[in-house]
């Protein structure tokens, strides 16, 4: 993998995207009956990442030179797991919501600090650039 | 994937309360209506929610709707009022089969799912606009 000047922050971005929208989904199906609340293992995710193959590479690998390139796209489903309830109800649906919610408050505060790394990589480089 | 999905995902969230706060109103709007036939009166409805399944594989991720609204089946209540003009022979009249204070905690609950969307889209938008503005 050509390593972007965004280094681990690009596919860290993305896998927060796809975890707020996990969270999100679970606040709005907090009372439809039998939904089973999901959340994504980031940690996993991001070892995998940071890793030799990993699942977020802009394209696919190619073994022989008459392979054909393509796109390849990014997948987060395999990290997907269902939430262990602490206390099950009656209609089968375990999203708690007070759980869901802190959930979704951390990944955005770490959103947000993703976001904030991203800027100052973009001001050194800028900064860089102008000989500043 | 869009980035923009989890606005999506609330909105549906948003309209599928709505729903619920709609039957609410109606169930209580209708509370006092009275009928001398059990068959004609007013029945309390419930909306009933199911995940909206995306894509090939038909993941439960794409949000909530109302798949359909039920009507109680509970029996009417039945009230021996001779004098009512709307009496029938027996000296019965009939209320709807609505139970306020089940219908007021419904609204209490969906009033708070209404507003834990609301903060899941205020706290996404300032992420997207921070995505937006980034190197800025």
């Amino acid at each position: 993998m050509a390593e972007s000047i965004f280094g681990i922050h690009e596919q860290a971005l993305r896998v927060r995207n796809e975890r707020a929208n996990l969270l999100a989904n679970n606040l709005a199906n907090a009372d439809t009956p039998n939904f089973k609340a999901q959340d994504l293992d980031f940690r996993k995710a991001m070892q995998d990442a940071a890793g030799e193959q990993s699942p977020f590479d802009s394209q696919m690998k190619v073994t022989n030179s008459r392979h054909i390139q393509s796109e390849g796209f990014m997948s987060t489903s395999q990290y997907v797991m269902y939430r262990q309830p602490t206390q099950p109800s009656l209609d089968g649906n375990t999203v708690e919501t007070h759980i869901e919610k802190s959930q979704f408050m951390e990944n955005a505060m770490q959103h947000q600090a993703t976001l904030e790394f991203l800027n100052s990589r973009i001001t050194g480089i800028r900064g860089a650039l102008r000989g500043e | 994937m869009s980035m923009f999905r989890i606005l999506d995902i609330s909105a549906t969230g948003l309209h599928a309360q709505t729903v619920r706060l709609n039957t609410v109103a109606s169930n209580m709007a209708n509370v006092d209506s009275i009928s001398s036939n059990k068959d004609e009166i007013y029945r309390s409805k419930q909306p009933v929610f199911q995940t909206i399944l995306e894509g090939n594989l038909q993941e439960p991720t794409g949000g909530v709707r109302v798949k359909e609204i039920v009507e109680d089946q509970k029996p009417a209540k039945m009230e021996y009022n001779p004098g009512h003009p709307l009496a029938d022979d027996k000296g019965y009249i009939y209320r709807p089969n609505v139970n306020v204070v089940e219908e007021m905690a419904n609204m209490m609950s969906a009033s708070r799912s209404y507003e834990t969307n609301i903060e899941v889209m205020n706290t996404s938008k300032q992420i997207l606009m921070r995505t937006i503005q980034l190197g800025k």
